[in-house]
């Protein structure tokens, strides 16, 4: 047996082995988190108001957080612009690679194929302004630490590659759908013999281990922030906020 | 009703242009601390006096049990991504420069401790993972500038995520006065009120005194009857006002007295509380607990009808809390909690003062209004305050849209503050508010808070602002014909 071919069965064993690590990981480890805060109880009214009085406001008020980020709008109009730009991006991304999970591929995925690639510039154009801007502000700069740094590499190194591999050398796409729906399937193949994608794959796995304890949580976390998530009914007879833990006094 | 999103708003640039961020001066805020507690305080509500033996496993453990009791806390213990968007919305680092006032600068000492006990990455890899011990640089990071937030939440409104930097400070307080370290102010307030009945530590006696010697003086100028009862049992309402307010803001206290005449109602206020403003929310949840109580087992003992909090914006966010903190209230009429601001605006709306108020009486004052912190960002009282205004100011300017409403300014002394060894971080605080009332060239800056009817003569004296300062209801009463 060649050498090469070895040393690209081993590559290949590792990253399947990763790959079923990193989603245990992953899922055990935002699990876990979940748990933590929904066990948690809110033990007095945290809203902060102006707040909507109702339960169909608070939920209105944290989809428009999700979607639109009105607070980073008001806070930094260049932030909000290079958060928001890098957040489509991602999303756009991140729905267009369905293409490699599912079989029949919805209709939807591969209508946007002729701007795909316009969304994966777009973040990458967007990670790189956040992380000047990370640089070049002084008060930015102050905060700015070494796990700051890591996710925005991890995400930077995942753009770059996922660019690359896409444009200047194309992974052959029915090779990377084998490899995806064999560890969907429990039934692995071969990955591609593709050293990008390799890297860009091995990126995304260390993003997924990393991720539930990471700040990236904020992803699940903007829907658990209790100043946003809950209606003002401090007046409202039979709202009364009950706080769980509570003791009488001695 | 009045429009007033028609009134005159100073647009932006002109403001923004005065309070562009400062460089940045690493620590020049650190030597700015509150003196510590002393024992004779301590003891009496039930706090160490000075540093308990195995102090830091003792701060961990509490904290581990505030992890669990608080989700606000817990999340945001996570989520924050740096992003940087808070970094220029602090007052006290807007006056001061000191990039530890950033909100996200404080809430990382604190959550610099938590990566390094409660996460994997930082128990294992603390320097990877920006964590730190909770050594006693670290308790001494947190006591400067712990007590170098006032709680107000400005932060909230701009975090993306509505990170309350004010649930992290009370945490960070209440881990601290577990281990026997907290400030002389807040312990000597609240024991104050254990005392006798308010923040003041008047007596019984002498607040009665006050009363009658404000109703001599009212007859005297006025010729009025008005009458400011104390513990009168079986009236309709008690009133809980600040106890500056018998002190300092007599104004407001005359202003109480004269508005309940008008309307007949007959109220009291209680020597056993006569006081609305909540240290115990800077200090810990039990006192703040035991605090809030004595409102209402005040008003038991005086079998009133109703609760009416009276210009305090700390009394108003504890008010927020107390169905939650002492049980329901449904032995009082309801709605409950309930400001008087409200039931003014209630009563102005239904029409029970047409034709009684004159607006002239307020024409040598242009007034613009300060919203205090926690009755705009955490008590929904933003349009009330300004509907009374409309119906008793003729001259009446907004300061600038980022100074107003829920992007208030803290007045620099809220949330333990005002005490005087920490004038400069006071007077560096309350610079962007003094320069949002310059700019709209006011000569009376209206407010519901006595804490910041406390802070402001004294921020706008210091940052050279000719303004008067007082209560909306001051105002209110200045214009209703008797």
């Amino acid at each position: 047996m060649e050498s090469s071919t070895v040393i690209w069965s081993l590559i290949s064993y590792f990253l399947i082995g990763l790959a079923y690590f990193a989603a245990l990981a992953f899922a055990l480890g935002m699990l876990g988190k979940l748990i933590g805060y929904l066990r948690t109880p809110m033990p007095w009214p945290e809203v902060t108001t102006p707040a909507p009085t109702t339960e169909g406001g608070a939920v209105l008020r944290v989809l428009g957080d999700v979607t639109l980020f009105p607070n980073l709008f008001k806070a930094d109009k260049w932030l909000w612009a290079g958060a928001w730009l890098f957040h489509i991006g991602l999303a756009a991304i991140l729905f267009r690679h369905l293409r490699y999970f599912t079989y029949p591929v919805p209709s939807l995925v591969l209508y946007m194929e002729p701007v795909a690639l316009f969304f994966g510039y777009l973040f990458g154009a967007a990670a790189l302004f956040l992380f000047w801007r990370r640089m070049a502000l002084p008060r930015t700069l102050y905060i700015s630490n070494i796990p700051d740094y890591i996710a925005l590499a991890l995400m930077g190194g995942i753009a770059a590659t996922g660019i690359l591999v896409s444009t200047w050398a194309k992974v052959y796409l029915v090779d990377v759908k084998a490899f995806m729906l064999g560890l969907l399937t429990f039934d692995p193949v071969m990955p591609p013999q593709h050293p990008l994608f390799v890297i860009h794959f091995t990126l995304v796995l260390l993003l997924l281990i990393y991720f539930p304890s990471s700040k990236l949580l904020h992803a699940g976390g903007i829907f658990l922030s209790p100043s946003r998530n809950s209606p003002y009914q401090v007046q409202i007879a039979g709202k009364r906020h009950v706080n769980p833990w509570d003791k009488p006094l001695r | 009703m009045a429009k007033f999103d028609e009134t005159p708003i100073i647009k932006d640039p002109a403001i923004e242009g005065i309070l562009t961020p400062p460089a940045l001066r690493e620590h020049i805020a650190s030597g700015v601390r509150c003196w510590p507690s002393k024992e004779k305080d301590t003891e009496k509500i039930n706090l160490p006096s000075s540093l308990v033996p195995d102090w830091q496993n003792k701060a961990i453990e509490k904290f581990a049990e505030l992890l669990d009791k608080n989700q606000a806390l817990r999340v945001y213990m996570d989520i924050c991504v740096r992003c940087g968007a808070c970094t220029d919305k602090c007052q006290f680092y807007l006056g001061t420069g000191d990039p530890q006032n950033f909100p996200v600068a404080r809430a990382e000492l604190m959550r610099k401790v938590y990566r390094r006990y409660f996460t994997t990455g930082g128990r294992n890899m603390p320097g990877l993972n920006d964590s730190a011990d909770f050594d006693e640089e670290m308790l001494h990071q947190w006591y400067t500038y712990f007590y170098q937030c006032s709680e107000c939440r400005r932060c909230s409104v701009f975090c993306p995520y509505g990170i309350d930097t004010a649930e992290i400070t009370m945490a960070a307080r209440e881990i601290m006065s577990s281990i026997g370290v907290s400030t002389k102010y807040v312990t000597e307030v609240v024991a104050k009120v254990y005392d006798t009945g308010n923040n003041l530590g008047i007596p019984a006696p002498a607040w009665i005194d006050n009363c009658q010697f404000l109703e001599e003086d009212i007859q005297e100028e006025t010729g009025l009857p008005i009458r400011f009862p104390v513990d009168d049992y079986g009236a309709d309402v008690l009133l809980v006002p600040p106890s500056a307010d018998n002190f300092a803001n007599t104004d407001t206290m005359i202003a109480y007295g004269k508005l309940f005449y008008k309307l007949g109602i007959r109220w009291t206020t209680s020597t056993y509380c006569n006081e609305g403003g909540n240290f115990g929310l800077f200090l810990n949840y039990e006192n703040m607990k035991k605090v809030n109580k004595r409102i209402i087992d005040a008003a038991r003992m005086l079998n009133v009808k109703t609760i009416l909090w009276g210009e305090c914006g700390h009394a108003w966010r504890g008010a927020i809390l107390t169905p939650t903190l002492n049980g329901p209230m449904d032995m009082f009429d309801p709605p409950y909690p309930y400001h008087i601001h409200q039931m003014l605006v209630k009563l102005l709306r239904q029409g029970v003062f047409k034709g009684q108020l004159d607006k002239s009486a307020n024409d040598h004052y242009v007034v613009t209004y300060h919203d205090p912190c926690n009755t705009a960002r955490a008590g929904q009282l933003l349009d009330e305050p300004r509907e009374v205004l409309g119906y008793c100011v003729n001259n009446f300017i907004e300061m600038p849209r980022d100074t107003i409403r829920e992007n208030t300014y803290c007045c620099g002394a809220g949330g333990g503050l005002l005490t005087d060894e920490l004038m400069p971080i006071r007077m560096a605080g309350g610079k962007p508010r003094a320069l949002a009332v310059k700019h709209t060239q006011a000569n009376f800056l209206s407010t519901i808070c006595a804490i910041c009817k406390a802070q402001l003569p004294d921020s706008m004296k210091y940052w050279d602002v000719p303004v008067e300062v007082g209560g909306v209801l001051q105002l209110f009463t200045n214009a209703l014909k008797y």
